[in-house]
């Protein structure tokens, strides 16, 4: 039943009146379990309905509430009160425009989503009477970790390349490709690198590790994309140096 | 999008930044030992100067010298570009080029011992 | 979308504020300055090679030069950096070179431990062979 009070600075921009945004202090009574999104939730409810923000799940499965608490990119259902000193500091999601308050514009995302193919693209093509793709432990072992991803761009926000380089396609799209490039039951790799492995695919990336660093389900998108640079440069010098060899 | 060319020059950095890992905190070890006055003998100028003698020696030290060079090359570059130094084919010719001379003076040198 | 309703987004400028952000991109930067000294230090001995294939007395002036104070303090900076960098580089193997043996994956800290074993084996037969001791 304890209660304190938390003082929330939280950025706010209405694209009809505001030529820029502004910071806005909210004090909240709040319980002591309680994580970011709950403060926000009880700042609309009760005290300014007018505050604007993506949650669903409450359980950072979802990938929607994603916010900068501090400075940092975190799921705002996943920022505990308990952790923060003083004022906390809310903000949108870093290196993506300002929709609205703490909305902000995911198109670029969304589009480098889908020019990766983050589907399958089956090796074989068969037939529903031909049975079921099998696989075992171990293959499935191979890209689970990449299927975890949630979409929720925390690792866009943290990436400086990102920040630098608006063009580069960007963590989680190239872990999401990796995860089916990895995938036995899957033959799209070569469709793939024409997104990933151009210059504003996978190389623009300089292993800074901020992604993996800021990633709420472990996926470690910064891993998948050195795989993805080590195994691009072996297939570019067996193609030019032994041009013979078929792929 | 096209396949871009960047291994070319990625490939160079990953291997030199592996050797530079394993090799240069002991070699910079053993010149700081000369400077403190405890000069290894391998640096001593007959011990060194026959190692350097040998072909396989040479190639090996020019081998080390290239991919040394290289591998900062292209951290420098991207290390301009992360602080926002926007010339990036300018700032990689004059870095890449830079590498490239000081490999080929290496080269020239051992050709000498 | 609502009548009258009208879309504004607004771009955040960031500059080089993102490098104070959080201490891993101090660290990161430590990291990528490392390949100045690394440079540096390579073309020094570059140098170095031109002074011994000149001979003895050149050999012996670059010998000397590397005890003045300048060339310890750069020396001393160069090993630090050195090691920070063989430190990240052999911390970040193993999520480049994921191995997988059966269903499991080797765990991240038997790869990197493994190449710190080399590296300091390596260095003690390197300074083993130089004399050093």
């Amino acid at each position: 039943m304890s209660e304190r009070l938390v003082e929330l600075e939280v950025l706010r921009y209405n694209p009809e009146t505001d030529s820029e945004p502004r910071l806005q202090r909210y004090s909240v009574a709040c319980r002591e379990e309680w994580v970011v999104l709950d403060a926000l939730n009880h700042i609309k409810e009760s005290i300014d309905p007018t505050l604007s923000y993506r949650w669903s799940c409450h359980m950072a499965v979802c990938g929607s509430c994603g916010m900068m608490v501090n400075g940092e990119p975190k799921l705002a259902c996943k920022a505990f009160l308990r952790n923060y000193e003083g004022v906390i500091r809310v903000e949108p999601l870093a290196h993506f425009p300002v929709e609205r308050d703490l909305v902000t514009v995911i198109d670029d995302f969304m589009d480098k989503l889908k020019r990766v193919r983050p589907y399958l693209i089956p090796k074989e093509v068969k037939a529903v009477s031909d049975g079921e793709y099998r696989q075992t432990p171990a293959e499935l072992k191979k890209f689970k970790q990449y299927s975890m991803c949630i979409n929720c761009m925390l690792c866009y926000a943290a990436c400086p390349e990102y920040g630098i380089i608006p063009k580069f396609i960007g963590p989680a799209a190239i872990a999401l490709a990796h995860r089916y490039n990895q995938d036995s039951r899957d033959g799209g790799r070569a469709a793939r690198q024409e997104e990933v492995a151009a210059t504003e695919g996978v190389w623009e990336c300089s292993f800074t590790g901020a992604c993996s660093d800021v990633c709420p389900e472990h996926v470690d998108p910064a891993g998948a994309l050195q795989q993805v640079k080590i195994r691009s440069t072996l297939d570019w010098y067996k193609e030019h140096l032994m041009p013979w060899l078929k792929a | 999008m096209a396949i871009s060319n960047k291994p070319i020059v990625w490939g160079p950095f990953a291997a030199g930044g592996t050797v530079t890992a394993f090799l240069t905190p002991v070699l910079v070890l053993l010149t700081l030992l000369a400077a403190f006055g405890h000069v290894p003998d391998v640096l001593a100028y007959e011990r060194l100067h026959a190692l350097l003698g040998h072909w396989p020696a040479k190639v090996l030290a020019a081998a080390v010298v290239f991919l040394s060079l290289w591998s900062a090359a292209h951290r420098l570059r991207i290390t301009c570009h992360d602080l926002g130094v926007r010339a990036d084919i300018a700032v990689a010719t004059l870095l890449y080029a830079g590498a490239l001379a000081g490999a080929a003076a290496s080269v020239l040198f051992l050709a000498r011992i | 979308m609502a009548e009258g309703m009208s879309r504004k987004p607004y771009l955040r400028r960031e500059g080089l504020s993102w490098i104070f952000r959080h201490p891993r991109y101090l660290r990161y930067m430590t990291r990528e300055f490392s390949c100045l000294f690394i440079g540096g230090w390579t073309l020094w001995m570059v140098w170095g090679l031109k002074q011994l294939a000149d001979g003895p007395q050149a050999w012996f002036a670059f010998l000397e030069y590397l005890k003045s104070p300048a060339s310890i303090v750069f020396q001393v900076i160069t090993l630090g950096f050195a090691a920070y960098h063989s430190y990240t580089w052999f911390k970040l193997t193993p999520q480049a070179l994921p191995i997988q043996i059966g269903e499991d994956f080797v765990p991240g800290a038997a790869i990197a431990g493994a190449h710190f074993g080399v590296w300091a084996a390596l260095s003690i037969a390197v300074l083993h062979l130089a004399g050093a001791f």
